[in-house]
């Protein structure tokens, strides 16, 4: 297990365990979206002297040997030298040049690329398209470029879909301008607890919201979502309501309803059957730290009808939702 | 300090995450009730739990951790480890228990 990633290794379970975007990104991007695809090509009969001008004049090391519309080889700044230190200068391409080429196809993705590269050590790859015609050449430094660019696009992207959504509540005029998130959840349907609150805090973050008050939604919605999948007969919904001055969040069941709603709320009281304890559920703590994170805390039911719990936060005007006030410090964190 | 320094000195087994040398944890916590971490808990925090189902990824996203330690040898299953590269949680496991965890961590000078 590492952080660095030799493409020699054959891949275990455990490293699929830790691939990071960058891995990633070399499975998806093909050769052909990093590749110099502008390509400087010699041809069979040109001198070595000639060749040796074009490299220094174009600052190339390599180039690929074009008989007509195919690769016939490839001559490097090696070739040269060898050919120039027998005083060989005045000699044809053809007789310095390797022939025998290793290539890629353009339509692979990057990590094959890697693999040859760490298998044979060449310094470039010419890259052959579909119909095995020359359709650039990959060195290692246009891999590096290529995933720097593509982690560049992504970063961009979040970055554009924030920007958008923290000027939201500027952009809509009218009155009052609320934004509603529901989310259904289902009841014992652990495998997916936590999701909506994680979903709320992410779009609050988006928003524009601080990452102190996304932190107190997340965790008040997260300790509600759970007590609708430990406890209700149906499940239930969340609701989450965004206004520029304040957030309201409130979780909505029909059933079974809680006998004795003080009780429910003094802490170290929980009605968690022994199996959701083990799990680390049922401290008994859930209402709690709700109540630390909201401004306002209520809750409601009636045996046999349901329950109603609401929370609301009142924002400060530093907190509130229009991009100006949210400091690039807090939205790169976020 | 850095996840892969408490990595190698605990020798602890990295199930999930990346990159250990360029986290450094700020806090430490440990307990099995997940309220009591939502309660507790800082961001940036070391997690030291033996709970190892799904729920633990969604408490230490919450909450900005920057590792989960899991004790005791439990083993999370598969979709705990889907979830936890999916939210960027990093999972480390250990056969010793809880106590001896806290205490190397505590050595080491996390507070």
């Amino acid at each position: 297990m590492s952080a660095t990633f030799d493409p020699r290794r054959v891949m275990t379970d455990q490293d699929v365990k830790t691939i990071s975007r960058v891995e990633e990104l070399s499975y998806e991007l093909k050769i052909r979206d990093v590749m110099t695809a502008r390509v400087h090509t010699v041809t069979p009969q040109m001198q070595i002297v000639e060749v040796l001008d074009l490299f220094r004049e174009k600052r190339i090391s390599g180039a690929p040997v074009v008989e007509g519309a195919q690769m016939i080889g490839l001559i490097s700044l090696e070739d040269l030298i060898r050919a120039m230190r027998r005083g060989n200068g005045h000699a044809r391409v053809s007789e310095y040049m390797t022939t025998d080429v290793i290539t890629v196809r353009d339509f692979e993705p990057v990590v094959t690329g890697l693999e040859v590269f760490a298998r044979t050590g060449v310094g470039r790859l010419p890259v052959l398209d579909e119909h095995g015609r020359l359709a650039g050449i990959l060195t290692k430094g246009d891999i590096t470029s290529g995933t720097l660019r593509a982690l560049h696009e992504d970063f961009q992207a979040e970055e554009v879909r924030r920007y958008r959504a923290s000027h939201l509540f500027e952009d809509i005029v009218s009155d009052r301008t609320s934004l509603i998130l529901r989310y259904w959840i289902k009841p014992r349907d652990f495998q997916h607890g936590g999701q909506a609150s994680s979903d709320i805090k992410r779009a609050l973050l988006r928003l524009g919201a601080d990452a102190q008050l996304a932190r107190r939604c997340g965790i008040a919605v997260y300790e509600a979502e759970m007590n609708l999948i430990i406890h209700t007969t149906n499940g239930g919904i969340i609701k989450v309501e965004i206004e520029p001055g304040q957030i309201k969040m409130s979780a909505v069941d029909d059933g079974p309803g809680i006998p004795d709603v003080e009780l429910a709320q003094r802490p170290g009281w929980s009605t968690a059957t022994e199996e959701v304890r083990e799990m680390g559920f049922g401290a008994g703590m859930g209402l709690k730290n709700i109540e630390r994170c909201v401004d306002k805390m209520t809750l409601e039911s009636t045996v046999g009808a349901g329950t109603r719990l609401t929370m609301k936060i009142h924002l400060q005007p530093r907190q509130g939702f229009n991009g100006a006030s949210v400091s690039h410090s807090e939205r790169a964190t976020a | 300090m850095t996840l892969q320094d408490l990595i190698n000195q605990l020798k602890l087994k990295p199930l999930t995450g990346s990159q250990f040398e360029r986290v450094s944890p700020t806090a430490g916590y440990a307990s099995d009730l997940l309220s009591c971490v939502m309660a507790g808990a800082q961001k940036g925090a070391v997690w030291v739990t033996l709970q190892a189902h799904t729920n633990i990824v969604a408490v230490a996203a919450l909450l900005e951790m920057s590792a989960v330690i899991i004790t005791e040898g439990a083993q999370p299953d598969a979709a705990t480890l889907d979830k936890a590269r999916q939210e960027g949680i990093t999972l480390l496991s250990t056969d010793k228990p809880t106590f001896e965890v806290v205490g190397r961590l505590w050595e080491m000078g996390l507070r």
